[in-house]
C-alpha cells in the first residue's frame, strides 16, 4: 500500500503513484459493457436509462453489446420465465469473465407480481450470482444508475490476489454454470445449490 | 416424456433441386431469438433460409408466458387492475381502460364525465407515445442505431413525466377504477398537457423531415411486406396493421365508447398495405389524436371523477358473461370475462392485438430477405408481454 501523505506529496510535485491493482480496477469499474438483453418491462426503463435523459454514458456503461462474447455485465430486466431461464444461464456462461449480473426488477429478483404462476422462475438468483439487486416493478432509470454506480464499487474494492480474490482471477473455481432443463414437473435441477443462498427467517 | 424436453422438428431442410434433378444447394436454418436485438423482445422466429430470401418462416412464442390469465381468476377484479399494466407495457393507460370498460359493463356502472375526458386524455397521450417509440424502433431495425430512438425517448419522457404526475408511476400507471379514474387532476396539470400537446406537432415535422421522404426509408419501406386487404380480414387484424391494408374500421368511430363520438377526428386508411403506409398511419394517427387531445383538453368539464355507486373493496359482480373493447395503439384490445357472482372471474381471457397481427408473419415474409424480415417484424409492432401474456 501506498502511504496516503506521500501519494498526496508526490502528486502536488507531478508525479502519479499508484498501484497495479487501483489501475486495472479503475479502468474495468468505468467501461462496464452490458449486455442489450430485455425480457420485459423493465427493459424498457433500461433502454430509457440509456438515452439522452438519464444518459447512462456519464458512468461508462452506455455501450449496449448484443453479443454475449463482448459483454461484461448481464441486466436481467424483466421476468425470467421457466422457459427462458435455460437460455439467460446460457447465454451468461457465454459471457468472457470477469462478468457481472444486476437483477433488475422484483420479477428478476424473486418473481416479483408474477410470483404465483406456474411458468416463472421465483428469481434469477437460484442460477446466477446475482451481484446488485434493484428492487422496483419497474425500478425507475435512475435506481439502475445507482445499481451500476454500486456495481462499479464492487469492483473498484476487488483484490487482485490473495485468497478473497474473484472468481475470474481464481483458476479452481468454475466460471460456467449447469444449465437447467425441463423435467416433468418443474426445471431440473429447480435450483443451483452452489449458487442459491437464500436468507433463512428463524421465527 | 414430457413434449417440452424435445422441441419439435418442423422444418425439413432439403436442398434445392435444378429442372434436371441437379442438387442447388442447401437451405439454412435459422433461429432468430428469443435472445436477439431485433425481435422486440424474447420473441424467436425460425427461419428457412435460401440464400438470403425467406422461404418459410415460424414464429415460436411463450417465453414470456407468465401466467397472465390464470392469475387474473384467482385473485379479486380490483386487484387483476394492476396485472393489465403489464400486458402492453408501453401502453398501461389504454389496457386499464379496456379493462375498467369491461368491467363497468359487467357490473352497470356509470362514468361521470370528466373521467370519460381524462380517460380519453390518457388513452390520446399513450397513443402518442407508443407510434413514437414503435416508429424509433422500427427505424432503428432498419439500421439506423440509435439516433431515431433518442429523438422518441425524448418525447416519450414528457409524457411519461404527465402520467408520473397524476398516477405516482412512470410506466406501470395503475390509474383508472371501476366507475372512474382514481385521482382528480388539477388545472396545472392540464396546462402543462396542453403545452405538450402543442409542442408534439412540431416534433413531428422535425421527425418526418428526417424520415418520411428518406430516401433509404422508402428503399426499405415501400412495396415490402405487403398485407393483402382480404387477408388482413380473414386473419382479423386489428389496428394500425388493418387500416394500412385499406379497411376503414377503428373502434373509436365503430364502437363509439367513451365520449369518442364528440370529437372530430378522422380514421388515415392506407392504400398498399406495406410498412411505409404502416408507417405513414401512424404518423397521421398521431396528428389525429394530437386533435382529439386538443378538443378534449378545451372542452373537460368540472366535476367528480368517480361513480358514487362504486364499491372497489369487496366488489362481486352479478353472475354473467362480458366482453369489452378499446382501440388500443396496436388494435383492437379485448377482455372476456365470465363472472359467476364470487369475488373472481371464473373464467377471464385477453384478446391481445399484436398477438393476433403476428399470425400472419409468414405470409408477409415469404420471398423477402431476411434483414426485410426484421423490419417487417417491427412495423407489426408487437410487445411480448401482450403476445405471451
Amino acid at each position: 500500500m501506498i502511504d496516503e501523505g506521500l501519494k498526496s506529496e508526490l502528486q502536488k510535485q507531478g508525479v502519479y503513484v499508484t498501484t497495479l491493482e487501483d489501475l486495472y480496477n479503475w479502468g474495468r469499474a468505468n467501461s462496464v459493457w452490458p449486455l442489450t438483453f430485455g425480457l420485459a418491462c423493465c427493459a424498457i426503463e433500461m433502454m430509457a436509462a440509456s438515452m439522452a435523459r438519464f444518459d447512462l454514458a456519464r458512468f461508462g456503461a452506455e455501450v449496449f453489446r448484443p453479443s454475449p462474447r463482448q459483454a461484461d455485465l448481464m441486466i436481467v430486466a424483466g421476468t425470467v420465465t421457466k422457459k427462458m431461464a435455460p437460455l439467460v444461464v446460457r447465454i451468461y456462461n457465454q459471457m468472457p469473465e470477469p462478468k457481472y449480473v444486476i437483477a433488475m426488477g422484483a420479477c428478476a429478483i424473486s418473481g416479483g407480481p408474477f410470483k404465483q404462476g406456474y411458468n416463472v422462475l421465483k428469481g434469477v438468483d437460484r442460477y446466477l450470482p446475482v451481484d446488485v439487486a434493484i428492487p422496483g416493478c419497474p425500478p425507475r432509470p435512475e435506481a439502475l444508475i445507482h445499481a451500476i454506480m454500486t456495481l462499479q464499487e464492487k469492483i473498484l474494492a476487488q483484490k487482485l490476489t490473495g485468497p478473497d480474490r474473484p472468481r475470474h482471477l481464481n483458476a479452481d473455481v468454475a466460471s460456467e454454470f449447469p444449465v437447467p432443463a425441463y423435467g416433468p414437473h418443474d426445471l431440473e435441477p429447480p435450483k443451483n445449490d452452489a449458487v442459491w443462498h437464500p436468507t433463512v427467517i428463524k421465527r | 416424456m414430457n413434449a417440452l424436453a424435445t422441441p419439435p422438428k418442423n422444418f425439413e431442410v432439403k436442398p434445392k433441386l435444378a429442372a434436371n434433378g441437379e442438387e442447388l444447394g442447401e437451405l439454412l436454418e435459422v433461429s432468430m431469438g428469443p435472445h436477439h436485438p431485433s425481435t422486440h423482445g424474447v420473441f424467436r422466429m425460425d427461419v428457412v433460409l435460401d440464400g438470403e430470401k425467406v422461404v418459410k418462416l415460424k414464429p415460436v412464442f411463450g417465453y414470456l408466458h407468465r401466467n397472465h390469465e390464470k392469475i387474473g381468476e384467482n385473485i379479486s377484479y380490483l386487484a387483476n387492475m394492476p396485472y393489465t399494466d403489464r400486458l402492453d407495457y408501453f401502453c398501461s393507460m389504454t389496457n386499464n381502460w379496456a379493462y375498467a370498460l369491461t368491467i363497468e359493463k359487467l357490473a352497470g356502472l356509470v362514468v361521470p364525465e370528466r373521467a370519460e375526458y381524462i380517460r380519453a386524455i390518457m388513452a390520446e397521450l399513450t397513443r402518442l407515445q407508443n407510434h413514437t417509440c414503435l416508429i424509433g424502433f422500427f427505424v432503428q431495425d432498419m439500421g439506423a442505431l440509435g439516433t431515431p430512438m433518442m429523438y422518441a425517448f425524448r418525447e416519450r419522457e414528457k409524457i411519461l413525466d404527465l402520467f408520473e404526475e397524476v398516477s405516482g408511476a412512470r410506466m406501470m400507471c395503475n390509474y383508472m377504477r371501476f366507475g372512474g379514474v382514481r385521482v382528480d387532476v388539477n388545472d396545472e396539470w392540464i396546462a402543462k398537457t396542453k403545452k405538450v400537446v402543442a409542442d408534439y406537432s412540431k416534433f413531428l415535422d422535425e421527425f418526418g423531415t428526417f424520415l418520411t421522404e428518406n430516401e433509404i426509408v422508402l428503399a426499405r419501406t415501400q412495396f415490402v411486406g405487403v398485407l393483402p386487404k382480404d387477408l388482413a380480414i380473414n386473419a382479423s387484424i386489428t389496428g394500425p396493421m388493418l387500416r394500412a391494408a385499406g379497411v376503414n374500421y377503428d373502434l373509436r368511430k365503430v364502437d363509439k365508447y367513451g365520449i369518442y363520438s364528440r370529437f372530430n377526428f378522422q380514421v388515415p386508411v392506407g392504400e398498399h398495405g406495406d410498412i411505409y403506409d404502416r408507417y405513414m398511419i401512424r404518423v397521421l394517427e398521431m396528428r389525429e389524436s394530437i386533435k382529439i387531445l386538443e378538443q378534449a383538453l378545451r372542452d373537460i368539464p368540472v366535476g367528480p371523477v368517480m361513480d358514487p355507486k362504486a364499491k372497489l373493496r369487496g366488489f362481486r359482480p352479478k353472475a354473467g358473461e362480458v366482453y369489452g373493447r378499446v382501440e388500443a395503439p396496436k388494435g383492437e384490445l379485448g377482455f372476456y370475462v365470465i363472472s359467476d357472482g364470487s369475488p373472481n372471474p371464473y373464467r377471464y381471457r385477453v384478446r391481445p392485438p399484436s398477438f393476433i397481427n403476428l399470425t400472419i408473419l409468414e405470409d408477409m415474409c415469404l420471398g423477402h430477405n431476411i434483414s426485410d424480415a426484421v423490419v417487417i417484424l417491427g412495423s407489426v409492432d408487437i410487445v411480448l408481454g401482450e403476445v405471451d401474456r
